[in-house]
């Protein structure tokens, strides 16, 4: 126990020396990019990994943090900052009505529906131009010139949606969602209200996601429809970085945006435009040989590891 | 009334189209009960094997067709037997991970189109891409038309193998019951490599007879992924009747829509009848058809 709190000390220490080190500012940035995945992808599993919905349109939610921050700007010449505490209540708003409706469906039948929906959100942002500016999109002038202030405000939103997983997994809630997960029925006849449950899981989801679609905004200064909404580079992305990482572990998300981001960078110089095709293949490899991603085998294989030293009988917590 | 006419007429010609794309996903998800995010990239592939044989040889798209439907028959074999049958013994905690296999295969596939081709659009231009004939008052776009009744003549021929031949009649009893049918003598391994080879063949067929109708980039596939889980859903997982007429209800929805509602709303139309038919009638049109 002591050792992991001294292991966490460090981390939190290199978080916030580690930038400061670095001169290009294209090197913050990446570290920037990959906090951004990395708190998508806690969101994402705290829904898909721990309680077993996998959404297939998380876009919904970022493009609506992100849009609730650059419309301020548009129609009312108000800071995006003020978009960091709208997007989020603006973003759970909209996830209630979703998920009372999505949650009647299981499954792949689920998938589809939250991909459906998150579809109709960037067409709709597309079309409606008198509200959104439609394919236009919204540009704004960015805060600050400098990486760094992005860099400390995109890692506190990280930390915090770390300590939500943390904390909500590790209550009553977790064990609930992922009896849900495991077998829906056997929860239902066990009394846990199925669908309650899995709201109190994609309204804190929604409530990150739509933060981070915030900071987005404020950060990358240029937002359209089909950037925020998409299909491909967000809802399933996010999806593959956390089954990169390790679907229902903490440190999955995480993980899996480092090699994500690593992967794609350093193909973007090489490849161009098909900077994701390496990634493609990664994920491929993933979901046969290593189904549980990388932090996932990891803890299996530590389990093994500690199994065989103890014997069997003892299987650490 | 003209107006109406015109758009039913192409929506139905459209969704004939259509149908066979989706047949091919129905096809797959009703006999592996899995969800195939790839299918519009292997019509996009199959696309671009036509589009290769119109530019390299000169060979029209319908008989380039017969060159890529045999290619992506292969190409779909090869992904069920070494990808996706092979997940069928891996355990995961998530039941979604084939469907994100699928999107790993998509990626592939699409960034590899994208390696060759780069996001150029192109598109084929025939003798009769822009020829038109009137029946009736409506006029009728060629390849339209003549891609329709291909479209029609492949599903029939579909019929007949599923219903008459041995091959065909196996596929169907593995989508009944898969425990039952490998009972029953039948080597559904086989059967599921050669069900996504098909699937993958009917997705190619479609993807040319769409070819001079549409511009062709890299990234269309995403459309005609979506396009058939809507006729899929429509018309109740793993039912030909019933993706015959989604893809028709779907095609003349859609025309309907961008003629009365507006061009870019056309697509919210058609996904927002999957997300009805999603919720309150989820075994789709084949249910109706049953309860008859």
């Amino acid at each position: 126990m002591g050792r992991k709190k001294w292991l966490l000390a460090a981390g939190v220490l290199v978080a916030l020396v580690f930038p400061l080190g670095l001169r290009v500012p294209y090197h913050q940035h990446i570290l920037i990019m990959i906090l951004v995945w990395a708190t998508l992808g806690n969101a994402w599993n705290l829904l898909g990994g721990y309680a077993g919905q996998a959404s297939f349109g998380h876009a919904a939610f970022f493009g609506l943090g992100a849009y609730s921050a650059g419309l301020l700007v548009h129609h009312l010449g108000i800071s995006p900052w003020w978009g960091m505490l709208l997007g989020p209540p603006v973003a759970t708003a909209f996830a209630l009505p979703i998920g009372l409706v999505c949650f009647r469906l299981r499954g792949p039948y689920f998938a589809l529906a939250t991909l459906a929906l998150g579809e109709i959100f960037r067409l709709v942002f597309t079309n409606w131009v008198a509200f959104t500016n439609g394919a236009r999109g919204i540009l704004i002038l960015p805060e600050f010139t400098r990486k760094l202030p992005y860099y400390y405000i995109m890692l506190a939103i990280f930390a915090l949606s770390l300590v939500m997983v943390r904390v909500m997994v590790n209550s009553k809630l977790g064990y609930y969602f992922v009896s849900i997960r495991e077998d829906q029925d056997a929860a239902e006849a066990l009394g846990i209200p199925a669908t309650r449950y899995k709201l109190y899981a994609l309204l804190p989801s929604a409530f990150i996601t739509g933060l981070v679609g915030a900071f987005y905004m404020n950060y990358v200064a240029f937002i359209d429809p089909h950037v925020v909404f998409s299909l491909g580079d967000v809802s399933v992305m996010i999806i593959l970085v956390v089954m990169m990482g390790g679907v229902a572990t903490l440190w999955g998300p995480a993980v899996g945006a480092a090699i994500y981001l690593a992967l794609s960078e350093a193909f973007r110089a090489r490849f161009g435009a098909v900077s994701l095709l390496p990634f493609g293949v990664l994920v491929c490899l993933v979901i046969l040989f290593m189904p549980n991603g990388v932090m996932g085998e990891a803890a299996r294989l530590g389990k093994r590891l500690a199994g065989r030293r103890e014997g069997w009988g003892g299987e650490p917590a | 009334m003209v107006l109406l006419g015109q758009a039913v007429v192409s929506g139905i010609l459209l969704g004939g189209m259509y149908a066979l794309i989706a047949m091919g996903m129905t096809l797959v998800m009703g006999v592996m009960k899995i969800i195939n995010l790839a299918h519009g990239a292997l019509v996009m592939v199959g696309m671009y094997a036509t589009y290769i044989c119109f530019q390299q040889w000169g060979i029209d798209p319908y008989l380039g067709m017969f060159v890529a439907m045999p290619l992506l028959f292969l190409l779909g074999c090869l992904i069920q037997r070494f990808m996706i049958n092979r997940l069928l013994h891996v355990e995961s905690i998530l039941p979604e991970n084939q469907v994100l296999l699928t999107v790993g295969v998509m990626l592939v596939l699409t960034e590899l189109v994208r390696l060759v081709f780069r996001s150029d659009y192109r598109s084929v231009a025939t003798a009769y891409s822009g020829k038109t004939f009137f029946l009736g008052g409506v006029s009728v776009n060629v390849p339209m038309a003549v891609g329709f009744l291909i479209a029609m003549g492949f599903t029939y021929a579909l019929h007949l193998f599923l219903t008459r031949t041995d091959l065909g009649r196996s596929i169907r009893a593995t989508a009944q019951d898969r425990e039952a049918a490998l009972y029953m003598g039948v080597n559904a391994p086989r059967v599921t490599v050669i069900t996504f080879g098909l699937g993958a063949a009917l997705a190619a067929a479609g993807g040319s007879l769409l070819l001079p109708l549409f511009y062709l980039w890299p990234d269309i596939g995403h459309l005609f992924t979506a396009k058939s889980f809507i006729i899929t859903i429509l018309g109740g997982m793993g039912s030909m009747p019933g993706a015959l007429l989604g893809g028709l209800a779907l095609g003349v929805a859609e025309s309907l829509g961008a003629t009365y509602i507006s061009m870019g709303y056309k697509d919210v139309v058609g996904l927002v009848i999957f997300l009805l038919v999603l919720l309150f009638l989820p075994g789709g049109l084949k249910s109706l058809l049953a309860r008859r």
